[in-house]
């Protein structure tokens, strides 16, 4: 009977051994895969084992970590101003992940990163609890402030940069929401957040609009017009006359005519004066005589038919083909063309550095527990849409827009004011309230921080008639401008 | 009858080669009975469990927990008590068995222990702490152990209880039956004031002791006495039929309980024990046969099998309700525990969830907490335990003990696989708890048994054969080999 017994303890060592090369094949080789799955569970609990790295703005965190007495998460994520913050920081919640800033930098946050391995490992060696890295901000509070104090009770959004180096100074989207509310794990945070989906509440209070809503930038659109026209050579300066009637006839249409708000002033109009009476007619025939391919290309020097990273991704604002008429109405920004506040803040931005467009970022540095940067953001160009000689005249035609024209909200005593208003009209046969627009520049004469900045209000509370570029938004801007140059 | 033979050279004869082997040659000198190599291996059995008790309070509180010195001093209380009655009653059985089963016990109960202080699964609901009747349970088990090791003085005592052994592993078999089912599975007896046992633990044992003492009998007539048939020799129908029958009614009670575990056991100890005993290779083809075919019964009769067999192959996708599975949690706690582990009482295998995490799951908290290095650990010291019980089936002198121990070492062996496989997800899961570690009395009662037959039969097998009759013939007695 020894010989089969002998083979029987045979087949049980090779049992054993299939066992033990299975768990060196889940413990080892399948080990980090199995560690990071999204579905695992630790992932989540070590992410809140240690009080989470911050978000800084101007040397002060605008997020914070409390220790909560939950089962598998220790520490909450808290935020100071969080609707304020929100569309900059996005939100980390220990139920429904992470976004935005709190998800692209979550490893310098967590102290997860392998640039932090170095701190780590001497936290780890001198005993101490790990930490998280933080990421410091480009934002500029006081612009911030103003910006939604300025949008409070509305619906809309706020983006504005330096333009000089592309930072973002202001990023506001109204209405938004607190992450402070779902940050936890409780039922009150899982019906907070249920109470704020898209399904639950029409206002869409989580969308970032400032980054990833496109609107029909409507009359502010033909600032980006006049530059091609005057990129193009169509017309050589600014106070140039044109050669359009008023009412101007849409080409290869039978006789559709296109007016203007203000009547009689806006024949031949140079780009000035088509500018501050913001004439329809001139952009509408520029752009038809400018023709689709230019105007893409003009569009797209500018930044447009591009998803831009600022790290977080913006939506790509488009400027599509298409036929004649639709093109000679895009010129106007009331066709399909559609763009961002970031888009319309970039627009600016080119025009008020003197055509040269920074790439816009919002984060300036990565920085250690021990304080070391680990990684500093340098500004970079992202494209030259105008000559210096072309950009600078459409700034001084665009002076006059709130010098003397539709943008007279924006002045502010003492600072070198650019701008242009916006209505858009939008919806089937123009029966939704139009989107107020203002987008404009501030140069201080002292040689403090300049500004561009793009407000859109989409407010369907007020009254029809009152829903002008002007009106609602260029207070705002200006708000946003004087809170920048004033804090230099 | 040798008991009372004190053993010469016991201290410092540990090293040298094992004296049992095929041939023995009784000289003047007895082997040595390695009890003292026992006793030694013991303090570390018992030592381990107590610094992992130590190692878990402190990683969770920072300070050494309460009960340690109470559960150390129980702990090596039932080890002493349990090394003086084998020193007693059986002076030459193999050292190593009596530790390893206390080792993975202890670790056992301090895994359970440790599992007790997460909340989470915890609840009243679940039952409570698990640990102290776990240790309860120990103690019976250990009762039992010194029972079987006092009470029986010969295994082949065992041998005149072959056909009531039979009745009794049916009736076990079929208990079940008339309780209800929990978790799927019909494989419980619940006994007022006492809890739940799964009379499936016992069978097993039992069943060993049916078939060895069957085979045993009737191995030649199974071996010669055949037809050929299909290039295969098949036995005469009237030597293959009691078997068969025990065999098909055991499939029979288990599809109806749905216990795929206990019925793969079931398969493989028939198997094993009809090749071992016929010495056939045939067998193995025709025992697969049977076996392939019952496996493939269960699984079309059965949602839960097929469910089970789905969880298998795809480990890691969601459930019906969009949760993590139990699998999926167990492989992800033997994942996350990498190479050296998180370290006892750092690591999130609640995250599996219910009392399966203390029973079925435990090894995924071994996996986590101690790391490969723990995991491969314990595995070995099951493989040591299964090797020492093949070991003493091979130096048994009689037919019936090297039935009995390759019965019972091949039973133990697959349960291990089965379940350690099943958690690991290298075969599908089937409801059966690792031996000494996991939570629940019926085993760990049952499993102690098991070692004491081992014991027994390794004893006999162990001493050396008596003294040849002084006289005329002074050439040595040769022992010949079974």
């Amino acid at each position: 009977m020894n010989k089969p017994m002998r083979r029987v303890a045979i087949f049980c060592g090779l049992l054993m051994l299939a066992l033990l090369l299975r768990v060196n094949w889940v413990q080892f080789v399948q080990a980090t895969e199995l560690q990071t799955d999204p579905n695992n569970r630790r992932v989540a609990i070590e992410r809140y084992a240690h009080p989470r790295g911050d978000i800084i703005v101007e040397g002060t965190a605008i997020t914070g970590s409390e220790e909560t007495d939950g089962t598998d998460f220790r520490y909450k994520r808290t935020y100071t101003d969080g609707e304020m913050w929100a569309p900059v920081t996005g939100f980390a919640s220990q139920v429904f992940g992470t976004t935005q800033l709190e998800s692209i930098y979550d490893s310098i946050l967590t102290g997860d990163d392998d640039r932090l391995f170095f701190s780590r490992t001497i936290d780890m060696l001198t005993g101490k609890d790990k930490q998280g890295g933080s990421v410091v901000t480009t934002l500029n509070e006081a612009a911030q402030r103003a910006a939604w104090e300025g949008l409070e009770g509305k619906k809309g959004a706020v983006a504005a940069i330096d333009p000089t180096t592309g930072a973002i100074l202001a990023l506001v989207s109204a209405p938004s929401y607190d992450p402070s509310t779902f940050a936890g794990g409780s039922s009150a945070d899982g019906e907070a957040w249920a109470g704020l989906q898209q399904e639950n509440n029409e206002d869409a209070p989580m969308l970032n609009r400032a980054l990833r809503e496109t609107y029909p930038p409507g009359s502010t659109f033909k600032v980006l017009t006049a530059a091609a026209a005057l990129e193009n050579g169509l017309l050589n300066d600014v106070d140039e006359s044109t050669d359009y009637p008023e009412p101007y006839v849409l080409p290869d249409t039978a006789g559709v005519e296109l007016g203007n708000q203000i009547v009689g002033r806006c024949e031949d109009a140079s780009i000035r004066i088509a500018l501050m009476d913001s004439c329809n007619t001139v952009f509408a025939g520029l752009s038809a005589d400018i023709g689709n391919e230019g105007m893409i290309e003009a569009a797209e020097s500018f930044g447009f038919n591009e998803e831009v990273f600022v790290p977080v991704r913006a939506a790509a604002s488009v400027y599509p083909e298409d036929n004649r008429p639709q093109n000679a109405m895009a010129g106007i920004g009331q066709a399909s063309n559609r763009a961002t506040p970031l888009q319309m803040a970039m627009v600016t931005a080119a025009i008020a550095n003197d055509g040269k467009l920074m790439e816009p970022y919002m984060v300036d540095r990565l920085v250690a527990p021990n304080l070391n940067v680990v990684e500093q953001h340098r500004p970079s160009e992202m494209s030259r849409p105008l000559s210096p000689e072309n950009a600078q005249a459409l700034q001084s035609a665009m002076e006059s827009v709130v010098e003397e024209g539709t943008g007279q909200n924006a002045r502010i005593d003492g600072v070198r004011v650019g701008g242009k208003t916006g209505t858009a009209q939008h919806g089937e046969d123009n029966e939704n309230l139009p989107y107020a627009w203002f987008i404009s520049y501030a140069v201080p004469e002292d040689g403090g921080t300049p500004v561009a900045v793009a407000v859109v209000v989409e407010d369907g509370s007020a009254e029809r008639d009152r829903i002008s570029g002007g009106g609602l938004a260029a207070p705002i801007a200006k708000a946003v401008m004087e809170a920048v140059v004033s804090g230099g | 009858m040798s008991s009372t033979r004190t053993p010469t050279g016991a201290p410092g004869a540990v090293p040298g080669t094992d004296p049992v082997t095929g041939n023995t040659t009784v000289g003047a000198l007895a082997p040595p009975s390695r009890r003292n190599t026992e006793l030694a291996m013991l303090v570390f059995a018992v030592l381990i469990p107590v610094l992992a008790m130590a190692n878990i309070g402190l990683a969770k509180d920072g300070s050494l927990p309460p009960g340690m010195l109470g559960y150390g001093a129980g702990l090596a209380a039932i080890a002493g008590i349990a090394h003086l009655v084998v020193r007693r009653f059986a002076p030459y059985a193999d050292p190593l068995m009596l530790p390893i089963a206390t080792l993975l016990n202890g670790l056992g109960l301090v895994l359970i222990w440790r599992l007790d202080l997460e909340p989470t699964i915890t609840t009243a609901r679940l039952g409570g702490a698990m640990a102290p009747n776990q240790l309860i349970w120990s103690a019976v088990g250990v009762l039992l152990f010194l029972g079987v090791l006092i009470l029986l003085k010969d295994h082949r005592i065992l041998q005149r209880y072959t056909y009531i052994s039979m009745v009794v592993a049916l009736i076990l078999l079929i208990s079940p039956l008339f309780f209800g089912e929990v978790n799927g599975a019909r494989i419980w007896v619940t006994i007022p004031g006492v809890g739940s046992l799964q009379p499936g633990e016992f069978a097993k044992i039992v069943i060993a002791v049916f078939f060895a003492g069957y085979l045993m009998v009737k191995r030649d007539a199974l071996a010669l006495a055949s037809r050929r048939f299909m290039g295969m020799y098949l036995p005469r129908g009237r030597d293959l039929g009691p078997i068969l029958l025990v065999w098909a009614l055991s499939l029979m009670i288990l599809v109806f309980e749905t216990d795929l575990g206990m019925s793969l056991l079931f398969f493989g100890i028939f198997v094993v024990m009809l090749y071992v005993a016929t010495e056939r290779t045939s067998w193995i083809v025709f025992g697969l046969l049977l076996s392939v075919s019952g496996a493939v019964a269960v699984a079309s009769f059965n949602s839960h099998v097929g469910h089970r067999v789905d969880n298998w192959l795809n480990p890691l996708s969601l459930g019906a309700n969009g949760g993590v599975t139990e699998t999926a949690q167990a492989m992800y706690a033997f994942g996350s525990g990498g190479l050296l582990g998180s370290g006892l009482g750092q690591g999130y295998s609640r995250l599996i969830g219910g009392i399966a995490t203390k029973s079925d799951y435990i090894l995924a908290t071994v996996g986590e907490e101690l790391g490969l290095v723990g995991l491969m650990a314990v595995l070995l010291l099951y493989g040591l335990l299964i090797q020492r019980g093949l070991r003493t089936a091979l130096a048994a002198r009689d037919p019936f003990g090297k039935l009995l121990a390759v019965g019972l070492s091949g039973v133990f062996a697959l349960q291990v696989f089965v379940v350690a496989g099943g958690v690991t997800a290298l075969i599908p899961l089937t409801g059966m708890t690792m031996p000494f570690l996991a939570q629940g009395g019926s085993s760990v009662i049952a499993n102690w048994a098991l070692v004491a037959l081992l014991l027994r039969i390794s004893d006999t097998a162990r001493r050396p054969a008596p003294e040849p009759a002084a006289g005329i013939d002074a050439e040595q007695t040769q022992v010949v080999r079974t």
